[in-house]
């Protein structure tokens, strides 16, 4: 059973490609999901005064490295990006993609660390509403990381038989997107205090 | 979607955002209030912000995709507004016209408590000067601030 | 264009074709309606006659009471209100009425329907797990919801938030779909104001679900988290806040109801304006509306909260809002009013049920006035005032709405007309019983009667003479409307094989879908059509024919 894509897909009224419009839908579904738990923290959090004592207890230089990966595997996407669109050099453009999978698996390891210390050290999930937050909001955001790392694994190896160069661009944009999340909850969860 | 410009052109996004980085490691450990939250926050915005412009092109994208973001951040505007009073800010659940209604409020509760007096001595003197008496709007209370009754 | 011949499986086991995953979105939940009016049997002839064993069930326990309200109001809501109106129809109609040979996207829309079928296993296996289906109410307030040793269901609860997360993922992906279809692949020559009433509205629903359901999702996951990790974020006595998941739920619990209600304005836009005759009044004005009230139905949410103690100033602010979300809604009735207004009106099957649906729901915008006021809401809230309302705008949009558009659009969906006499049967089986149900739930809920009750006998002040009269009468009218039901199912399942074939175009309408042969094939149309106008130009004086189809040029 070969699939074919219909005329549909080719076509583009906006002048936006198809696929490029639906991962900006996706970014917004997912936009909402992340906001309404940030928001959420936020209410809790200004309620909460003594919560700034706990998030003292989380590791900034932990969090510090993994903004510093992120932002650094951001930049490793979008020289992908910029390699497959524009140079059409699909072996630069893979290089940079292993090494933002690279990236992603530098952040979870630090991750891994960061969870065994805490938890260890007696802040479980159970703990109070800010580690469950914590816990929640991480753990979610971890995901997508494991979810992106996938995605572009996978669309590398489309990438390096010269098949299908959009897709970087698209796994670029979900990737930007989990780099902004982390963004927020750096200083949300381990700065603020 | 890449308009045509080298590697280094990102490079240099990516070095601004590494300032923007440290500010926001070393603002903070400042440890002064205002401080913090311009570093911290103040400072992630703008880091979100150039990403999305130059990361995700979102300098160059069509104007449907600022308006799904944009209706995006508002509704979730709209979301922080509505909770804010219930969850955040709670004090506000108790909210009471001033004029009068206080009055006559504090004299219902304290008529009901004259009858719960034969069976309990000494409810009066708990509601209105012992540890009770939060649940009465004060006499002379000069403002309308939110108070129990 | 190529058209090959589909396999069986290509068919209708793991279909790409948008027709076909449609129609398995309308099999899937046909069968769940008749689940959930089962239930609804169920819990009314215990009302009815408490105590008693019931037909079909046995006797129903407090916890199959719970259980049974429960799954009725979700299955109804999001297994047949939104996969009917939205995934069903916006799958089958988007394409065609937009002139194009597929979903931009047909794998992902067969990923959809395949999250969708699990959600609807997940579901049914909540309900035979040890404890029992989850009895917390569609709603799901914590604390009730949130810890087993509350709710007595450790796994029902889980399970049921499982499904319908992935219920909720399930349309999350197939409304990218939508929207981006709708967007990008317009036929050649469609602006953005040539496009049907009824596409304008499946996806302005579905910016309006997507917008208000992810803070439920992230909600939703705090909740299983309450549930099995045991983490306090709604429980008070861990530091949690349960007021939370109410703004939570009902930030998107009331965007839901317009998401319901916007496709069925759209289907009834269509079929009045093709049986009037006459051109839609006011396409522009409908449109702009539309988004005024989208934009409104996100920000009245907490009129759900009034009384569970909200900031009373907050409850003014949304009582205005409330009240103020009912003039969009009129100006669009009024457009409908003033299209039918010196129509030559066609009284077939399917415009008996858009009148119906514009009669009925009337008397659920109307009632909405008294729960939308923070003061009268204190009352009507905590019986079955509020019940009957609910159900006078829901059913109207859900099924209504529904039977209008399987009846307008059945010719197309199965290449054969259905039986008038049958249809009409079932519609006046349908709306006179329907009254019947309702009528007696606002008297009895004026007089009190608090809804979630499980046996009124309890209550010495809520059996009165004659109440109980009304509950019996409710309960037979249910009974006779189920009954109606079966016309409708003959006619439908019957016609596909016995019915008398039908033309490409048997209502002489205007929109792209009627361009394409009946049943339409894979691709569609035979070339793909290009567009001239809108979809409604009838009765124009300067044509022979009263209709002038989008795809045909203009005689210079």
């Amino acid at each position: 059973m070969s699939f074919q894509a219909p005329i549909a897909t080719g076509r583009s009224v906006t002048g936006i490609p198809t696929g490029r419009l639906a991962m900006w839908m996706l970014l917004a579904s997912e936009f909402m999901i992340f906001g309404g738990l940030v928001v959420c923290y936020l209410l809790y959090r200004m309620h909460n005064a003594y919560w700034g004592m706990e998030a003292a207890h989380t590791n900034v230089y932990a969090g510090a490295t993994n903004t510093f990966v992120l932002l650094t595997s951001s930049l490793f996407i979008v020289m992908a990006h910029h390699a497959a669109d524009v140079k059409k050099d699909t072996k630069t453009a893979v290089k940079y993609m292993m090494l933002t999978v690279g990236c992603g698996l530098i952040f979870l390891c630090v991750k891994a660390y960061e969870y065994t210390t805490e938890i260890t050290h007696g802040y479980v999930i159970q703990s109070n509403p800010f580690w469950s937050f914590y816990y929640t909001a991480t753990g979610i955001h971890a995901g997508h990381v494991i979810a992106g790392m996938t995605a572009i694994y996978i669309c590398s190896l489309d990438v390096a038989k010269g098949k299908q160069l959009q897709r970087v661009e698209f796994c670029g944009i979900y990737w930007h997107f989990v780099d902004l999340v982390w963004i927020f909850l750096f200083p949300l969860m381990y700065i603020a205090k | 979607m890449s308009a045509d410009h080298g590697y280094g052109y990102y490079v240099k996004i990516w070095a601004g955002l590494m300032v923007l980085f440290a500010i926001s490691v070393i603002g903070p450990s400042l440890e002064i209030m205002w401080l913090t939250l311009i570093t911290a926050f103040g400072v992630a915005v703008v880091k979100a912000l150039m990403v999305a412009a130059y990361f995700l092109h979102l300098n160059i994208e069509k104007r449907y995709i600022w308006l799904l973001l944009i209706g995006a951040i508002l509704f979730l505007g709209a979301f922080y507004a509505g909770l804010a009073p219930d969850i955040q800010n709670t004090s506000g659940t108790n909210w009471v016209h001033c004029n009068g209604y206080n009055d006559a409020n504090k004299a219902r509760i304290l008529a009901e408590a004259k009858i719960a007096d034969e069976h309990h001595p000494g409810i009066i003197d708990h509601l209105t000067h012992g540890a009770g008496a939060s649940h009465l709007l004060l006499p002379g209370s000069p403002d309308c601030t939110p108070q129990r009754f | 264009m190529a058209h090959h011949e589909m396999t069986f499986s290509e068919k209708f086991l793991f279909p790409v074709d948008h027709k076909y995953i449609g129609l398995q979105y309308m099999w899937t939940s046909l069968i769940m309606a008749a689940f959930g009016g089962f239930m609804a049997y169920v819990f009314r002839m215990q009302l009815a006659w408490p105590g008693e064993s019931v037909p079909l069930w046995g006797l129903v326990t407090p916890a199959n009471y719970n259980a049974l309200i429960t799954n009725h109001a979700t299955i109804m809501i999001f297994w047949v209100g939104m996969p009917l109106l939205i995934a069903a129809f916006g799958n089958i109609l988007i394409p065609l009425m937009i002139g194009c040979d597929d979903m931009v996207f047909p794998r992902l829309n067969r990923l959809s329907y395949q999250i969708f079928l699990i959600s609807t296993i997940v579901l049914f296996i909540s309900f035979i797990v040890p404890g029992g289906g989850f009895g917390g109410s569609w709603t799901s307030y914590p604390p009730l919801s949130a810890r087993a040793e509350y709710n007595l269901t450790p796994w029902g609860s889980s399970l049921w938030l499982l499904a319908v997360a992935l219920e909720i993922i399930a349309f999350l992906l197939g409304g990218i779909n939508f929207l981006t279809t709708t967007m990008n692949s317009r036929a050649p020559g469609m602006k953005m104001m040539d496009i049907p009433i009824v596409i304008w509205m499946i996806n302005i629903a579905v910016i309006l679900f997507m917008f208000s359901v992810g803070p439920l999702v992230a909600g939703a996951i705090m909740l299983l988290f309450d549930q099995q990790l045991g983490t306090s974020f709604y429980v008070p006595s861990g530091g949690g806040d349960p007021v939370l998941f109410q703004h939570l739920f009902w930030f998107f619990g009331h965007p839901e109801v317009y998401v319901l209600l916007l496709p069925c304005l759209g289907f009834i836009a269509e079929i009045i304006t093709t049986f009037s005759r006459k051109k839609l009044f006011g396409y522009k004005t409908i449109i702009y509306t539309t988004f005024m009230t989208g934009v409104l139905s996100m920000i009245v949410w907490a009129h759900h909260q009034f009384i569970a103690g909200i900031d009373p100033r907050m409850a003014t602010i949304f009582s205005v809002t409330t009240i103020m979300i009912s003039l969009p809604i009129c100006v669009i009735y009024m457009c409908y009013i003033a299209t039918l207004y010196g129509g030559s009106i066609e009284f077939t099957t399917p415009m008996l049920w858009a009148l119906g649906f514009i009669i009925e729901f009337l008397v659920g915008g109307l009632t909405g006035l008294f729960l939308g006021s923070s003061g009268l809401d204190i009352y009507f809230h905590d019986n079955t005032f509020v019940v009957a309302h609910f159900h006078y705008t829901l059913m109207p949009t859900v099924f209504f709405g529904m039977f209008a558009a399987i009846y307008y659009w059945y010719p197309k969906i199965f290449g054969k007309m259905y039986s008038e006499t049958l249809g009409k049967i079932h519609f006046w089986g349908t709306a006179i019983p329907f009254n019947g149900i309702f009528i007696p739930l606002f008297i009895l809920g004026i007089a009190g009667q608090h809804r979630k009750i499980y046996d009124y006998n309890h209550f010495p002040e809520l059996m009165q003479p004659g109440m109980q009269d009304l509950r019996i009468y409710a309960t037979m009218s249910l009974i006779v409307m189920i009954l109606f039901q079966v016309p409708f199912i003959l006619n439908f399942i019957g016609s596909i094989k016995n019915g008398e074939p039908a033309e490409n175009n048997p209502w002489k309408a205007n929109s792209l879908e009627w361009v394409a042969t009946s049943p339409a094939p894979h691709g569609n149309f035979e070339t793909l059509p290009t567009v001239y106008r809108g979809a409604y130009e009838y009765s124009r004086e300067d044509m022979e024919e009263d209709y002038l189809p989008q795809n045909v040029p203009s005689k210079a």
